[in-house]
């Protein structure tokens, strides 16, 4: 550490830092553009100027630019010097020189860097009266909006874009005083990631599109602490809402999980929650007719009817709550309740936890991965089933050139420099995947192999480490790097639907922790609460569930917030739901319509995450808490209030449950969730002063003119009984915990830049500790396990069909989003070029596969192994069973353009 | 005594003095241009609506009586899907008023608005949207914004230079 004194103010620094992160860290106001905590400093911008003093006597100093100055003991510096102000002041004028008079129409307005950056530096006054130069903007797809007038040219989007996220096709254009920041042609921008622009850029020129269509200031978005339902990572996010629609998605920090950065599944595929398609009343059915609206007290009455017998199943699902999921399971009884996954997809997330509690390897959180320099990714293709953890494996691939830096003693926050030496030297990333994925382009060795190959590779990789095996081969050489690497990971997961893949990386793991290594292993899973569905437990198989109430030995099912079709054998589901319907009731809660809510007897509409509070645990065993938003409009309700009304009206004293807390303290009675009560602050939390911490923010508008068309008459704040936020602007941010803030917000930083005020240090943890419990900890100091490959027969006829993700549509809820579906593609199978020639098919056609009763078009790919066909995981394609299954081409096909075209 | 014979001198004094009361409504008092009245909101010299719902009027009023909407028009013109007033909140403070950067809000010299129903001043965009300019009657924002709409295109606006060609290599 280094003592350094700015403007007087003497404090400790860690030497060798950038002087511009230091004084942030003390939560100084310096200003800055071009800088970013996570893409380092490139000094372009010239906005942190600061006058630097030799010594005690020096009282003239000279200029420099905070970003590229590393703190040195002793150090004197000034911010508040003129001579410092004045020069930032000037280099604002002349990026205001042709910045246009944009700001009232501008989605950035109100949450603006550059606006702030302008406050700051006292410019005023506009003194400039040349001609403005003008750019022509580009249609960047359904996300992005681009504004070109308003750039100032600090090449943050094209460094997050191109050096950070991987993506090709932004980049910087032109010469001089007409830089572009663009595509070479109009077009939809292919990174994944690419909404992080929104926030990534300075001022407006990338803005949020959707949210562009039904926009409101951040000063009048309320929001409150929520965790992303898109995929099994659980990144923190920022959900604004006002006049009760969603409106969007906004990064919230976790120096653990998801740091500054989300994909874009998270950012735009929550506008499910204003769908069309949502249920909204409480229905019932006699036979084939019409839904009829009934009251949501009759909706409780055939609850309650359904609660007290054994002639019940309940089937939860993992992308509701641990609490929703739990409060069915009290209500049917833990025999009765299936916790919603594909049988063969229960026995994969069992897998993933046995693997992590026998402690094969350390199990990192996803931002750790970040800093791992080799890594085994074994055939999961994470950018489409886990999509933030790929950005954090791109990172960890920089790892050599950050070595060599420090080699030549080249500051590691010194981007251009620590890129430029490298020369584009990558630490070793092994892929072997059934498909190319968006990894390959930085992998060292890539190979395309069928799961169960992968699986065979895997573990000949596991017996190279363990000394057995040839060492000039693949497996070999795989081995030897990570037996070499100072920080292994392995990644796998349930991706491929082969439990013998999470198995090899299992073995590769504890194999490298034989050999003396400390290796990291991450397992996958695919939707947001699936570890926690699985650790919850439950009685019975998703089949086993089906076939009872097939073949009458029960009659009644209630279904939580799952589609079935998605699930199993669509017959079978068929064939238990008419059955259902025959003897007794079909009971659907769900948020959205499915084909399950279809068949079902009775509708209730239970609350989306923005609307409700609950629990979900990601991939690596973290428990978050997500906070309601706003409510829904009645008679929407929280699931776990429908059940325990249910329950309590059955007169069950296992449920009488006042409050969401309550239903926490009895779930963390089960074994293995001990941890849950201590997730998050509960109801009775306080902020600071005392204060419960308001949902909207201090400049919140239209009190009074918001409602005043349905009643003039201000309607009363509605008490929020089950958390310690409240639903208008009274009460304070802030208090002992650092996560429970529902926006960032401090004086003269209006964006999201000033999330550095709540962190430890700039980068580090929120004030108060990361958020989330890790509800459970590998084993220590036993022996790491073995895991031997089992054999499997792959003989016979037809195809072995491999689910195939995809980051825009393959997760249920977000390819319901509007913006999701105009990016997405349509269902697809992937079959070998012979394999094509051998149906008679070309790219295009139609394959059918009869035991689904489903068609889509072929993708003709040469990766695929012979006799494997891949099918893209979506509404078309949900379960996938596990034999060979015979497909055929399909002469009656038309994809869903041509239908288009046709109307 | 002498202070009684002064009151009756100080009340007949008034007889010869001018009438200050006025014979409202038959007489209307006379309000200057300026005078912080009813809010309107007006129109861009070519007719379309001035409002682009930029939320500054709603964000800066004490009484927190505006309420509205943005939505985007296909011709690329941001407009106010609803435009709410809560009147019978509004306290005439004139601050919407300074802070519309685009001329749209306007108060005017009318304050005959009251009602037996405090519903009926709740005023929604049909009943706030006047015909005219108001006060200002030669500004038009999207002529000075850099953003572009149809009828005016980028590098259209006042003081704007064309767009620039960014193949261009010359130094």
């Amino acid at each position: 550490m280094a003592r350094i004194e700015v403007d007087g103010i003497v404090f400790e620094a860690r030497e060798g830092e950038n002087l511009l992160q230091a004084c942030l860290s003390q939560h100084l106001d310096l200003p800055y553009f071009c800088w970013h905590p996570s893409l380092g400093s490139v000094g372009a911008c010239r906005q942190c100027a600061v006058i630097q003093y030799d010594d005690e006597e020096d009282e003239r100093g000279r200029l420099v630019m905070a970003c590229m100055t590393p703190v040195q003991e002793g150090a004197r510096f000034s911010v508040d010097a003129p001579g410092a102000a004045g020069f930032r002041a000037s280099v604002i004028e002349w990026l205001m020189e042709n910045h246009p008079h944009d700001c009232p129409v501008c989605e950035e307005g109100g949450e603006c860097h550059l606006q702030d950056m302008t406050v700051m530096s006292g410019h005023t006054t506009r003194r400039f009266h040349g001609r403005k130069k003008t750019w022509r903007n580009q249609d960047l797809g359904p996300f992005i909006g681009h504004e070109m007038n308003r750039c100032i040219t600090c090449y943050r989007c094209t460094r997050f874009y191109h050096d950070y996220a991987g993506g090709k096709d932004l980049q910087a254009f032109g010469s001089r005083s007409r830089m572009y920041f663009g595509r070479t042609a109009d077009g939809v921008l292919e990174s994944e990631f690419a909404g992080n622009l929104v926030e990534v850029c300075p001022t407006g020129v990338f803005t949020d599109k959707p949210f562009s269509q039904s926009y409101s200031r951040k000063w009048d978005l309320g929001s409150a602490p929520s965790i992303c339902p898109g995929c099994a990572v659980g990144c923190n996010i920022s959900p604004g809402e006002r006049f009760g629609r969603l409106k969007r998605i906004h990064n919230r920090y976790h120096g653990e999980v998801n740091g500054y950065f989300l994909c874009d599944r998270g950012r735009f595929g929550s506008h499910f929650v204003n769908a069309e398609n949502r249920l909204r009343r409480c229905g019932v059915r006699v036979g084939d007719e019409e839904f009829q609206e009934i009251e949501g007290l009759e909706a409780l009455a055939v609850l309650t009817d359904l609660a007290g017998g054994g002639n019940v199943v309940g089937i939860g699902s993992p992308r509701a709550s641990i609490e929703d999921n739990f409060a069915l399971m009290q209500l049917v009884g833990e025999d009765q309740f299936c916790a919603g996954f594909s049988s063969d997809e229960a026995v994969l997330n069992e897998l993933i936890v046995d693997i992590y509690r026998s402690g094969a390897g350390r199990v990192p959180t996803p931002l750790e991965i970040e800093n791992s320099d080799a890594v085994l990714v074994l055939g999961e293709d994470v950018l489409n089933s886990a999509p933030r953890l790929a950005l954090s494996l791109r990172q960890s691939v920089r790892n050599e050139s950050l070595r060599l830096a420090e080699g030549a003693r080249i500051p590691l926050w010194q981007d251009a420099g620590v890129r430029g030496h490298a020369q584009g030297a990558l630490s070793e990333l092994f892929s072997l995947t059934v498909l190319p994925t968006g990894l390959d382009d930085i992998a060292a060795h890539v190979e395309h192999l069928p799961p169960e190959q992968i699986a065979r590779h895997g573990h000949a990789i596991a017996q190279a480490v363990a000394g057995v095996g040839a060492e000039e081969s693949a497996s070999g050489r795989i081995a030897a790097a990570l037996k070499s690497a100072k920080r292994p990971l392995i990644v796998s997961g349930t991706g491929c639907g082969d439990g013998e893949v999470m198995r090899a990386a299992a073995a590769v793991s504890s194999a490298l922790r034989h050999a003396g290594s400390d290796p990291a292993l991450l397992l996958t899973a695919l939707e947001v609460n699936s570890l926690g569905a699985t650790l919850l437990g439950g009685g019975l198989g998703l089949d086993e569930a089906l076939k009872r109430l097939k073949n009458g030995a029960a009659d009644n099912v209630i279904v939580l917030e799952n589609d079935l079709y998605r699930r199993a054998d669509p017959s079978l589901v068929d064939a238990a739901l008419e059955a259902s319907r025959r003897n007794g009731r079909v009971l659907v809660a769900d948020l959205i319509e499915t084909r399950t809510t279809a068949n079902a007897t009775h509708l209730i509409p239970v609350a989306a995450y923005a609307e409700t509070l609950g629990t979900f645990v990601n991939l690596e065993g973290r428990a978050q808490r997500f906070y309601q938003v706003f409510e829904p409009r009645a008679p929407v309700t929280s699931a776990w209030q429908w059940l325990g009304e249910a329950g309590r009206a059955a007169g069950r004293n296992d449920m009488r449950w006042q409050h969401f807390d309550t239903v926490v303290e009895t779930c963390a009675s089960r074994p293995g969730l001990e941890a849950l009560r201590e997730v998050a602050p509960g109801a009775d939390y306080r902020g600071a002063g005392g204060l419960r911490i308001p949902r909207e923010t201090h400049r919140a508008s239209g009190r009074t003119a918001r409602n005043a068309h349905i009643d003039v008459h201000e309607r009363k704040t509605p008490v929020d009984t089950e958390s310690p936020f409240s639903f208008s602007m009274e009460g304070a941010q802030g208090g002992a915990v650092g996560s429970a803030r529902s926006a960032v917000w401090a004086p003269g930083w209006n964006s999201n830049q000033s999330v550095f005020k709540f962190q430890d240090e700039v980068g580090g943890a929120l004030i108060g500790g990361s958020s989330g419990i890790r509800l459970f900890e590998p084993a220590h100091g036993v022996p790491a396990p073995s895991y031997a490959m089992s054999q499997t027969s792959d003989e016979g006829e037809g195809f072995r069909l491999i689910p195939l993700h995809r980051i825009f549509g393959s997760d249920e809820l977000s390819a319901m989003s509007p913006p999701v579906v105009e990016r997405g593609g349509a269902a697809e199978v992937v079959l070998n070029r012979a394999d094509a020639g051998r149906l008679g098919a070309r790219e295009g056609d139609g394959i059918r596969c009869d035991l689904l009763s489903a068609s889509a078009a072929l993708r003709v790919d040469d990766a695929m192994a012979v006799g494997h066909a891949g099918l893209v995981v979506g509404e078309t394609f949900g379960w996938l069973p596990r034999g060979r299954v015979v497909l055929s081409r399909d002469p009656d096909f038309r994809s869903s353009q041509e239908l288009i075209a046709r109307e | 005594m002498w202070s009684q014979l002064r009151t009756l001198w100080e009340v007949l004094k008034h007889t010869f003095s001018r009438i200050e009361t006025v014979e409202y409504p038959d007489e209307m008092p006379y309000l200057a241009p300026r005078y912080r009245g009813r809010i309107v909101l007006t129109r861009d010299p070519d007719g379309d609506e001035r409002c682009v719902a930029c939320n500054l009027c709603s964000v800066v009023c004490p009484a927190d009586c505006i309420a509205l909407q943005k939505t985007t028009r296909e011709d690329g013109r941001l407009f106010p899907e609803f435009f709410r007033i809560n009147f019978s909140r509004c306290v005439m403070c004139g601050m919407c008023e300074e802070a519309c950067p685009t001329y749209a809000i306007q108060l005017t010299p009318d304050f005959e608005m009251a009602e037996f129903n405090r519903a009926n001043l709740v005023y929604e965009k049909e009943h706030l949207l006047i015909d005219g300019v108001g006060k200002y009657p030669e500004y038009s924002f999207w002529h000075v914004a850099g953003k572009a709409i149809e009828g005016k295109d980028k590098g259209e606006a006042i003081n704007e230079a064309p767009p620039l060609d960014v193949r261009e290599l010359l130094p």
